[in-house]
């Protein structure tokens, strides 16, 4: 390395490469990043763009331009609408019942003190699994015939609250819900409880030496301290459930009749099993547009808030 | 912090928290319990008596026809594609942070906030595109497949991690070097990466976890057993052992012994990597 500590060598990146021009060292770190984003991500998302706009199946030369009718037949498509809600309830129901369950569970794992740290490595557990063997492990439990669970519920007397569960159009959206949420609370939990850990225990101290009872000070101090990260969990668990696949696919494959239909499972089928690859593409390219939309609000919301905390 | 939490609450206080603390660890354990459990029935058992009843006898028929036919094929296949993937998000991703961080540029900002926007994206807009784009490269159905997409789907929240890590490393040191006649390539290769040393094994832990139980890239793009990883091996087992649970369950535990053995010695450092990656919303 030839040395020059001249006074001109502190200037960025002249020392050595005289001649280099001064973007060429930021071009080419960034360039495998950004050729592989432009690829595999840039490239198919304007390319579905494209695709949502002509009738296709894959296949040889049958492609047909045909305008925006694809766009206007989603929104006349009731089931499409049926996956959005479907999304939109798993949405409501993760940030209704993973968030506070799985904040209670921080709760609890902080107090609980020595035990709390076995309990932490055995909740994490469902994180381990992929979704395809959650998949086949609840696809059996919730077996109508040979499930543990209605085989319970059987020896136990209780035969009426046996159920389809994944089979029957009333039970499959909520039964799914359920596992998803199981699978998923550990998650945030483990994000609460970072959070808690960062709780400086002075303020604890402070308001006991006040006589705050543990309901004043959860109320009044550990609340307002995870405020951020509950925001933070909330915006994810959102945006996770709207384009959610994996588990429901396994289980159900969106049916029975469409019952747990996500549009994710809507544009797979349409795609891989229907072979209409334009309109899976407008399903698709629907889907990233409720994503992005909902993601901008969201941003704009969290921003309000923190300017105003 | 624990003095004054556990010794002040009144004694029905915690006999609450620890109810409902253990029922919570009840519903997490049975369905794995109810797994293990009956992959290590014989088929009879399974049908003839109720799921709660103990195996007659522990049967390991099943896990080892699973293990004679294509199991390894899967796992080595999952090795393969995940450990590839991985270098390449470690390697592409650290340099791509060391640029946005430390070195100035026009629209550095901008850039970096694009490419953590592309968090949102949900992959499934990108999946026919990829099809069609593997197939046309004649890379359908082979492991090597999944390497691009899922290089360049874990780029985003990589990169993310890694400018924070990379932030925290003292601007002195650089200016040091710079003084000292290093260009930007060996200050990165000599000071950032290995001062990222715990980023990196975060990105590396976060990212392997999620290559290793992915299942929807490795669905589309390849289709034979021989070429497919291990989420898959279920998948493709599924016809085969439609009517016999305790296979299938046995093919279920055993797909998800690498990761459960991996958790057991490294639980610390697995949930600290799983937490830095959820921290981006």
């Amino acid at each position: 390395m030839n040395r020059q500590a001249t006074p001109t060598a502190a200037a960025p990146w002249t020392g050595r490469r005289r001649h280099a021009p001064e973007w060429l060292a930021p071009a080419l770190f960034l360039a495998p990043a950004l050729a592989l984003l432009a690829v595999f991500l840039l490239y198919p998302l304007i390319e579905s763009l494209r695709l949502s706009l002509v009738e296709w199946n894959g296949l040889g030369k049958g492609r047909v331009d045909v305008g925006l009718d694809n766009w206007s037949a989603l929104l006349r498509d009731a089931q499409f609408w049926r996956a959005l809600g479907n999304n939109l309830l798993l949405a409501l129901m993760s940030v209704l019942v993973q968030l506070p369950i799985a904040l209670a569970l921080a709760l609890l794992l902080d107090k609980a003190g020595r035990g709390s740290r076995t309990l932490k490595i055995l909740y994490f557990l469902p994180l381990l699994f992929s979704s395809v063997a959650l998949g086949v492990i609840f696809k059996n439990i919730f077996d109508p015939h040979f499930g543990p669970i209605n085989t319970a519920l059987n020896a136990i007397g209780a035969t009426a609250l046996a159920q389809d569960w994944l089979g029957d159009r009333r039970f499959a959206l909520l039964t799914v819900t359920a596992v998803v949420c199981w699978q998923n609370i550990p998650f945030y939990m483990i994000l609460f409880l970072a959070a808690l850990a960062s709780f400086p225990p002075e303020l604890r101290e402070a308001a006991r030496l006040d006589g705050a009872s543990d309901a004043t000070i959860f109320w009044k101090i550990k609340l307002p301290h995870l405020q951020g990260t509950v925001r933070t969990a909330a915006m994810l668990a959102v945006i996770g459930s709207l384009r959610y696949f994996d588990l429901i696919y396994v289980m159900t494959g969106g049916g029975p009749e469409g019952a747990s239909e996500l549009m994710a499972t809507y544009m797979y089928r349409t795609v891989f099993s229907s072979f209409q690859l334009g309109y899976g593409s407008t399903v698709a390219s629907a889907m990233f547009l409720v994503v992005a939309l909902i993601a901008a609000f969201g941003m704009r919301l969290t921003k309000r808030f923190e300017t105003r905390v | 912090m624990r003095g004054a939490g556990t010794t002040r609450s009144k004694p029905w206080t915690r006999g609450i928290v620890w109810t409902l603390a253990l029922g919570w660890l009840a519903l997490t354990l049975l369905p794995l319990a109810f797994v293990v459990f009956t992959s290590l029935k014989s088929q009879q058992d399974s049908f003839d008596k109720p799921v709660w009843a103990l195996p007659s006898h522990l049967d390991w028929s099943h896990y080892a026809s699973v293990l004679q036919g294509g199991f390894f094929t899967y796992l080595r296949n999952s090795a393969f594609v995940v450990g590839t993937s991985v270098v390449l998000i470690v390697l592409i991703a650290a340099l791509a942070a060391y640029a946005l961080v430390r070195l100035k540029f026009r629209f550095d900002k901008a850039l970096f906030g694009l490419i953590v926007a592309a968090m949102i994206v949900p992959l499934h807009i990108t999946l026919v595109p990829i099809y069609l784009l593997t197939r046309d490269l004649g890379l359908y159905d082979t492991p090597f497949a999944l390497i691009g997409p899922y290089v360049a789907t874990s780029l985003p929240v990589s990169v993310f991690i890694l400018t924070e890590f990379m932030r925290q490393i003292p601007r002195e040191l650089q200016e040091a070097a710079q003084l000292d006649g290093c260009g930007p390539w060996t200050i990165f290769l000599r000071i950032f990466l290995p001062l990222s040393g715990p980023g990196i094994a975060t990105v590396a832990i976060y990212n392997g976890m999620h290559l290793w139980n992915e299942f929807i890239f490795a669905n589309v793009l390849t289709s034979s057993p021989g070429n497919r990883t291990l989420p898959l091996a279920l998948w493709d087992y599924q016809g085969e052992f439609s009517s016999n649970l305790p296979a299938m369950l046995a093919v279920v535990t055993l797909t998800s012994l690498p990761l459960i053995v991996v958790y057991a010695f490294g639980q610390e450092r697995i949930v600290k990597a799983m937490m830095a990656g959820s921290l981006k919303g």
